[in-house]
């Protein structure tokens, strides 16, 4: 191995999570029972071609671990096998047992193979046991099937008892060639010499027999699966089949550490003989063939490059769709043309070229933005990357807690910034769990209730404005707002005659400790998280509200910036000085004179807006501006905004204009500052503050 | 005198030649005395240029400028030691310096009136402060040296830029 293997881990994990991805969605897709063969085929390419990229790359276990479950998956394929519950269940968990392996493998850790060995297991008792016989598939071998499926039944009840007893003995297949009768061997012959050595249990697979009219009685057209049970030494057997030698195939194996190959499935798979071969047979060539590949590699992939295996690992990388990267190309070549074209309008300058000047600038800006936005679309990932993960959730959450909830996703390819998608993830996840644990109610709850048995959460994304919006609906039982209420005061969160208003009430839920659950229970009900889940949201630049009907249902609403990097702004002035307000949290501005403000208790202001007092915040009190023109603070422009679903309006001086605008830390070499988001470096290269409404509602409260 | 600085934790090859207790320090005035700062904390020397104001904190903490793309403050020193404020002229040096340890460094300019000179002090030379009381207060000082008959104050970087609220904010 001259090539450095190490250098693709890094992809070929990459590409392993993804079609570990893939196989778990498509596995939560397939109907029970009715199989989609599209859809296990995605399943059992994504086995595949992580069995084939662990061997390549010398990861033996996982190639092994694999190969067993692309067995189950071929024969579901092939409708050999039905696809139920249990199998799924079975497959899902291994899903979780090969993500397992990986990560470990990644980061060079070892391999938990307590796990693995249960997974494993589990998979090889859904392989031998739970097969049935397709007859419906396979019309034309209607009487062989009939008349196998004694001798099945048998041998299966034998082999389960045999697996009880944890028995020793030896597993062979013997598939003999064409021409062995030819030869003057009879296998009846050698069944019989087995059978003295121990108890020999025999299947026979008789799916090559071809039809009668082509039936040549001379071949044998047969295979067997042979299992004898004793105390018999390998040499032992071998000697028996010494005459057959070369006559045939055949594999013979302990049978402890044999994976029992489904032997049912063969007699009535209509594929040949030879294709099949390796599959039935899958432990053996699992076991044998990958070693001495491993081995070869182990010496050069982790003996030298582990170092570099380690740094590679922890490197973020980010997939992006090559049409994206095309508009950019597109993008950089139209800003190298006006440059070029600038360039020439600037060399021999003179008056009459003014207009193209400007032109070419014109043109510069245009390309200038949308370069940017390209730029920024390659952060961009499909909310997909959050919500996959769901429907594996909320598949084992409703089956711990027997309800019957179908997950719907909506607007999965609503594109996000992948800060975002890396940070909402958690929060998204309380909140379905919270969702199915006490919004949805037991199916008999839902059927007395008048509702279909069958709960419904629906997870939905779509644009608004700059915003993101995420929405959790569930037609579960919805807030009890008196309960809640209750609650509140019995905590002394809120004070007894306090009145609160439908959405102040549904707020409680945010506050740390506060849980209505009667129960705690391991998803849910500890009354920390959605505070958590608040702050987390909060700070991403986002908003989260709650609207929610008592027995019909909860919306969760979760609002975020499309991006953490950019926003568009609107700039006012206050004083001297230039503030940058959000453009998403404004409603809209109002030119308005002192006269039109009203005091209140001598304190507070409020202006009046289409029948509704808003608060007002002047800009130059909550900051301490005290330079520029103070008479002009008599009358100013009044900017409505909305922080945290409540409407204010903020006093400035003077709206200056839109522009986008980069968000800068200020935070890196400073502190936090509060009513303040963040800097930005304005055309000029001065800085200016970005307000955070939220905040300066809160702080203007204080 | 001359010779060269030693710092500890940073550059070994540039001091293994000679002394061990020989330190440079940025000189600068303000007002008619001298301080001195670790010259390997400075980053750069920059003339002033007004600031963009942070509304509601300390008046020293004069505001933020944009220095190649990142955000930095700008204390007043003066006003930190609580001295006579001084107009800004063209002649006023914004120093730059780097503060943090290994996890974050954090970059911030502090006004002075003028820089004076680098200084070569013998580490034993350098007396701890007497306990000014009020003007500059002791935390900030890390000791005194005198320098052709003139007294520098030494400061600790890392002390004055430790913005009180700093603290709290990340805790």
């Amino acid at each position: 191995m001259s090539i450095d293997m190490s250098q693709f881990h890094q992809v070929f994990f990459e590409e392993c999570f993804e079609g570990l991805e893939a196989m778990e969605s498509g596995l939560l897709t397939l109907d029970m029972g009715d199989i989609d063969s599209e859809i296990i085929n995605t399943i059992f390419r994504g086995a595949h071609s992580i069995k084939g990229g662990s061997g390549t790359f010398g990861f033996t276990v996982v190639a092994e671990y694999t190969h067993i479950m692309e067995t189950l998956l071929d024969e579901m394929r092939d409708g050999r096998r039905k696809v139920t519950q249990p199998a799924v269940d079975v497959l899902l968990g291994s899903v979780d047992c090969l993500r397992e392996m990986l990560t470990a493998i990644q980061n060079e850790q070892d391999i938990n193979n307590a796990s693995v060995g249960k997974h494993k297991a589990a998979l090889e008792v859904v392989l031998n046991g739970g097969s049935m016989p397709e007859e419906s598939v396979f019309p034309v071998e209607q009487e062989l099937v009939d008349e196998e499926v004694s001798v099945n039944d048998a041998s299966d009840i034998d082999e389960e008892e045999s697996v009880g007893l944890a028995e020793q003995g030896w597993k062979i297949a013997f598939c003999p060639y064409l021409d062995l009768l030819k030869t003057g061997n009879d296998p009846v012959r050698l069944f019989r010499e087995l059978n003295e050595l121990g108890e020999l249990t025999t299947t026979v697979n008789i799916q090559d027999v071809p039809g009668f009219y082509e039936l040549d009685p001379e071949e044998c057209n047969i295979s067997w699966d042979l299992k004898v049970v004793g105390d018999i030494s390998g040499d032992e057997i071998r000697e028996i089949f010494n005459w057959v030698e070369g006559d045939c195939e055949m594999e013979i194996q302990p049978l402890a550490k044999a994976v029992k190959s489904p032997p049912v499935v063969r007699k009535i798979d209509p594929e040949p003989a030879a294709v099949i071969i390796p599959d039935n047979h899958a432990p053996k060539s699992a076991e044998i063939k990958p070693k001495p590949v491993t081995e070869i590699k182990k010496s050069d992939s982790q003996d030298s490059d582990n170092e570099v295996a380690k740094t590679t690992a922890k490197a973020s990388s980010i997939r992006v769709d090559t049409d994206k990267i095309d508009t950019l190309i597109n993008m950089v070549g139209e800003v190298v043309i006006t440059q070029s074209m600038l360039g020439l309008v600037g060399e021999n300058f003179s008056m009459d070229k003014v207009g193209q000047l400007k032109r070419g600038l014109a043109q510069l800006e245009r390309h200038t933005r949308d370069l940017q936005q390209s730029v920024m679309n390659i952060r961009m990932l499909p909310i997909s990357f959050v919500f996959s993960r769901f429907p594996r959730l909320v598949h084992d959450i409703s089956s711990k807690l027997d309800k019957k909830i179908v997950l719907k996703l909506v607007g999965e390819n609503t594109e996000v910034d992948k800060a975002v998608v890396e940070l909402i993830n958690d929060p998204l996840v309380h909140l379905i769990r919270n969702s199915l644990d006490h919004g949805i109610e037991m199916p008999a709850d839902r059927v007395a209730a008048g509702k279909p048995e069958t709960g419904t959460i629906e997870l939905k994304a779509y644009h608004r404005g700059g915003h993101i919006v995420i929405e959790i609906i569930d037609d579960g039982r919805g807030l009890d707002k008196d309960k809640l209420l209750s609650k509140a005061i019995e905590k002394g969160l809120v004070e007894e005659n306090n009145l609160l208003t439908e959405k102040q009430i549904f707020e409680l839920i945010f506050m740390p400790g506060f849980s209505t659950a009667e129960q705690l229970t391991d998803i849910s009900g500890r009354g920390v998280g959605m505070d958590v889940v608040r702050r987390n949201i909060l700070s991403l630049g986002g908003n989260i509200e709650i609207i929610s009907e008592l027995g019909k249902g909860t919306t969760i609403a979760i609002h975020l910036p499309l991006t953490l990097a950019i926003l568009d702004g609107q700039s006012v002035a206050v004083g001297d000085e230039t503030y940058i307000v959000p453009l998403v949290s404004i409603i809209e501005s109002i030119n308005i004179t002192e006269r039109m403000l009203n005091k209140v208790a001598g304190k507070g202001e409020t202006f009046r807006l289409r029948n509704e007092y808003l608060p007002v915040i002047r800009m130059r009190g909550i900051f301490n501006v005290h330079s520029g023109n103070p008479t002009k603070s008599k009358e100013g422009v009044l900017v409505v905004v909305e922080g945290q679903g409540e409407l204010c309006c903020l006093l400035v001086d003077e709206l200056l204009g839109q522009q986008q605008v980069v968000i800068k830390s200020l935070e890196a070499n400073y502190r936090r500052v509060e009513g303040v988001s963040g800097a930005t470096i304005l055309g000029d290269g001065s800085v200016a503050l970005i307000l955070d409404v939220p905040g300066l509602v809160r702080f203007s409260i204080r | 005198m001359a010779q060269e600085a030693e710092n500890k934790d940073i550059d070994q090859y540039h001091y293994s030649r000679n002394l061990d207790n020989a330190v440079q320090y940025l000189s600068f005035a303000l007002g008619k005395e001298e301080y001195g700062v670790d010259i390997l904390r400075v980053q750069e020397i920059r003339s002033w240029e007004p600031v963009s104001r942070i509304p509601n904190v300390p008046c020293y903490e004069k505001g933020v400028v944009n220095l190649r793309g990142s955000i930095v403050p700008i204390l007043d020193l003066r006003e930190r030691f609580n001295l006579s404020k001084a107009e800004y002229t063209p002649l006023t040096v914004v120093v730059v310096l780097q503060t943090g340890d290994s996890n974050k460094t954090r970059i911030m300019g502090v006004v002075v009136d003028s820089v004076s000179d680098v200084i070569s002090v013998d580490k034993t030379e350098i007396q701890s402060a007497p306990d000014f009381g009020t003007k500059v207060s002791n935390e900030f000082i890390n000791g005194l040296v005198s320098v052709n008959e003139r007294m520098v104050m030494l400061l600790d970087v890392d002390k004055l830029l430790k913005l009180e609220e700093l603290d709290q904010d990340e805790s």
